[in-house]
């Protein structure tokens, strides 16, 4: 933002007060997560940038806290990795499932009551989830489903579809009715419809959506810690449990793999919110 | 000329009104059949669960069940003096079962909520009754302990008669029921949910204000910088809105300790001396810190998208009309983005006033908020009950929130990255 030539001193001075206020902030955001990249490859056990560090002796850095998170004894973190895929793998493919469905009967305009029933659908995302871990947990252990995945899988379907409905109901907002219309006309079942015209239009809303249900499953804990037994910890289980206990570096090691899967995320969603938008570009 | 010949007809000759009714009320059901999968399933595993947490808060009959002919003699009883050797003889018969079946331990945890004292002289009474002699236990009862004299210890029984009672949600508001049936509340020093009732919203409303203004610069700076440019930045946003939050609370718990990078800048600069650093985690200023730079994407986002949709020739036209540049950005601008405002804002406080994570790992003793109490009750007291209540009361001040939310925005207007 390159300020024009005549611009007063004082607001030139507020400019620069302004810009600087911002990269205060942008810095205060994105800085926290740059802290563990280096601490993890710490050779020591504290977790603070010894002085070898900070010379950048070569010394100071070393592996060990990744080879502890894939080798070292008894270590919980491949029964959690593999429990974590497995639970979110499970988790969003029932809620892309059951939202994306949702969604469509929501986008139509025949739809009844559309308002208190997307307002009770979303819920699950706004009501704190200690509220809803206490709820989900009565249920699964009343239906003996406490301590399974099954239990987790189906409490994350319950946390994930907001997600879902929300971003394929935002896509559908944008579709235009009368390509269905097109090919009913042209004597396509509603199914066959569905599969060759819709679903290719509002997949980049249905892939974000299952981005957001993927994390959301990925990344919870509270339900887990009241749902999950032994057989079931999670990574942020493992994570939560290793912060309470100490903070030991093999868990900065673990952070560090997690901020890189969540960059390929992040990277993912933002290319297939840029192809939405071009498709329905095209709509319009 | 009738009214009925008027009418226009399809051709299988039904009224078209009546034909179009017929479509419609088809589509409906089309529709509604498409929402009814999901629907159904979040009744059942999580709407009706929490209607079961209503349940579970005001049921009251587990006392009850454990001394039912107790509450048969006891209804005869005035209250006012000792009970009488009926009653005496029901309690004896009924607490010789529990200890028989080994369940009296709950009994006592249950009254002795209701009155200190129940677990020593109980656990004391299972031992000698042992040797009761058949007939006159009042008397005998009496002699194992004083406090089975004390008529305040027979009515404490009383009160927990009914199947039903709203007792745990004073309790959550630190008040209760007292032997004269009035609602008064407990002694100063025992006032702990009050302060945690406080706490979380004065926690929830600073970090909103915290966040609202550190994401108002950058979401208008975001909404006006070229598009590469922004795109870029975005980044800097999006990026932790993605991160694991666990790893964004270790990243606070590493900056935040004694010997940490922040402390570190500070003794650097010589703001504070080596050897003072000031405590910076396990208290509320963890909580705030943590907690802004957490929920700001929150804010950021919905402020962001509403500073997309405001014209930048309407600041112009308004300095071309005269206006300085703060007096065009306080009467155009921010009006305009008070939409997004609202929005942002009531999303960061819902979130802000139920979480769990942070304030456990990082705010120590006074930086933990109501949610961490009802965990507490959850997993280390067992109060299941209260638990319930206590996460009900949150929850009615949630849903008034999102009430509003919903009744400004639209919940249909949330935007997610």
């Amino acid at each position: 933002m390159a300020l024009p030539k005549y611009t007063e001193t004082r607001y030139r001075i507020w400019h620069y007060i302004y810009l600087s206020i911002c990269t205060f902030v942008f810095f205060f955001l994105i800085a926290p997560l740059f802290v563990i990249f280096p601490l993890s490859f710490n050779a020591e056990e504290f977790l603070v940038f010894s002085d070898g560090m900070k010379r950048l002796d070569p010394d100071a850095f070393s592996l060990r806290w990744y080879q502890d998170m894939i080798y070292g004894t008894k270590n919980p973190w491949g029964l959690a990795a593999k429990n974590s895929f497995i639970i979110a793998i499970f988790a969003t493919l029932g809620s892309v499932l059951l939202g994306t469905v949702a969604a469509l009967g929501l986008s139509s305009r025949y739809m009844p009551f559309k308002g208190i029933i997307m307002a009770a659908l979303i819920s699950p995302m706004i009501v704190p989830l200690i509220i809803s871990g206490v709820a989900i947990f009565f249920f699964m252990a009343k239906v003996g489903l406490a301590a399974t995945h099954t239990g987790i899988i189906l409490a994350h379907i319950v946390l994930g579809t907001p997600f879902v409905v929300i971003t394929v109901t935002a896509t559908l907002s944008g579709f235009d009715h009368s390509v269905t219309r097109a090919a009913a006309s042209l004597g396509s079942t509603p199914v066959n419809t569905f599969m060759k015209i819709t679903l290719p239009l509002i997949l980049p809303g249905v892939i974000s959506g299952g981005l957001f249900a993927f994390v959301t499953s990925f990344d919870e804990v509270v339900v887990v810690l009241f749902l999950a037994g032994l057989d079931n910890t999670t990574i942020p289980v493992q994570m939560w449990t290793g912060l309470r206990e100490q903070l030991s570096p093999t868990i900065l090691a673990v952070a560090t793999c997690l901020i890189i899967l969540s960059t390929l995320i992040l990277v993912t969603a933002e290319l297939l919110r840029r192809r939405s938008e071009r498709i329905r570009g095209i709509n319009r | 000329m009738s009214s009925e010949t008027k009418k226009i007809l399809t051709t299988d000759g039904i009224p078209l009104e009546e034909s179009l009714k017929k479509s419609e009320r088809k589509n409906k059901i089309k529709a509604f059949l498409l929402v009814a999968p999901l629907l159904f399933f979040l009744l059942i595993t999580y709407v009706f669960p929490i209607g079961e947490m209503l349940f579970r808060s005001i049921d009251d009959r587990m006392v009850s069940k454990m001394l039912p002919k107790t509450y048969v003699a006891m209804e005869k009883w005035d209250g006012k003096e000792l009970p009488s050797e009926e009653v005496f003889e029901a309690f004896y018969l009924d607490y010789k079962i529990l200890v028989e079946n080994k369940t009296a331990g709950k009994l006592s945890t249950q009254l002795n909520y209701e009155k200190n004292g129940f677990k020593s002289v109980l656990k004391k009474l299972a031992r000698k009754q042992k040797k009761f002699t058949e007939g006159n236990y009042k008397e005998q009862i009496m002699a194992v302990h004083k406090r089975w004299r004390d008529v305040d210890y027979w009515r404490a029984i009383k009160r927990r008669a009914p199947e039903y009672s709203y007792s745990k949600y004073l309790k959550g508001i630190d008040m209760y029921e007292n032997e004269d049936g009035n609602i008064v509340q407990v002694s100063e020093d025992r006032r702990i949910h009050r302060i945690l009732w406080t706490r979380t919203l004065e926690v929830a409303f600073f970090v909103t204000v915290f966040c609202f203004l550190m994401a108002y610069p950058i979401a208008y700076l975001l909404a006006t910088l070229p598009m590469k440019y922004s795109n870029l930045l975005m980044i800097c946003v999006l990026l932790p809105f993605w991160t694991s939050l666990l790893v964004r609370t270790a990243s606070w718990m590493i900056l935040l300790q004694q010997q940490g990078i922040v402390n570190d800048f500070f003794v650097f600069t010589g703001l504070v001396a080596d050897d003072n650093r000031p405590e910076m985690m396990y208290n509320k200023t963890g909580t705030y810190v943590a907690m802004t730079q957490i929920l700001l994407p929150f804010m950021v986002l919905p402020l962001y998208s509403v500073m997309k949709t405001i014209s930048p020739s309407l600041m112009r036209a308004g300095k071309s009309l005269g206006g300085t540049p703060f007096v065009t950005f306080f009467k155009i601008y921010f009006p305009l983005t008070i939409p997004g405002i609202g929005a942002g804002c009531l999303l960061v406080f819902i979130l802000a006033i139920g979480y769990y994570i942070t304030p456990a790992l990082v705010g120590g003793a006074s930086g933990t908020l109501i949610s961490n109490q009802i965990a507490f009750h959850m997993k280390s007291t067992l109060d299941w009950s209260f638990a319930s209540a206590m996460g009900l009361m949150l929850l009615a001040g949630v849903l008034a929130v999102y009430w509003v939310y919903n009744k400004l925005v639209g919940i249909d207007n949330i935007k997610l990255g």
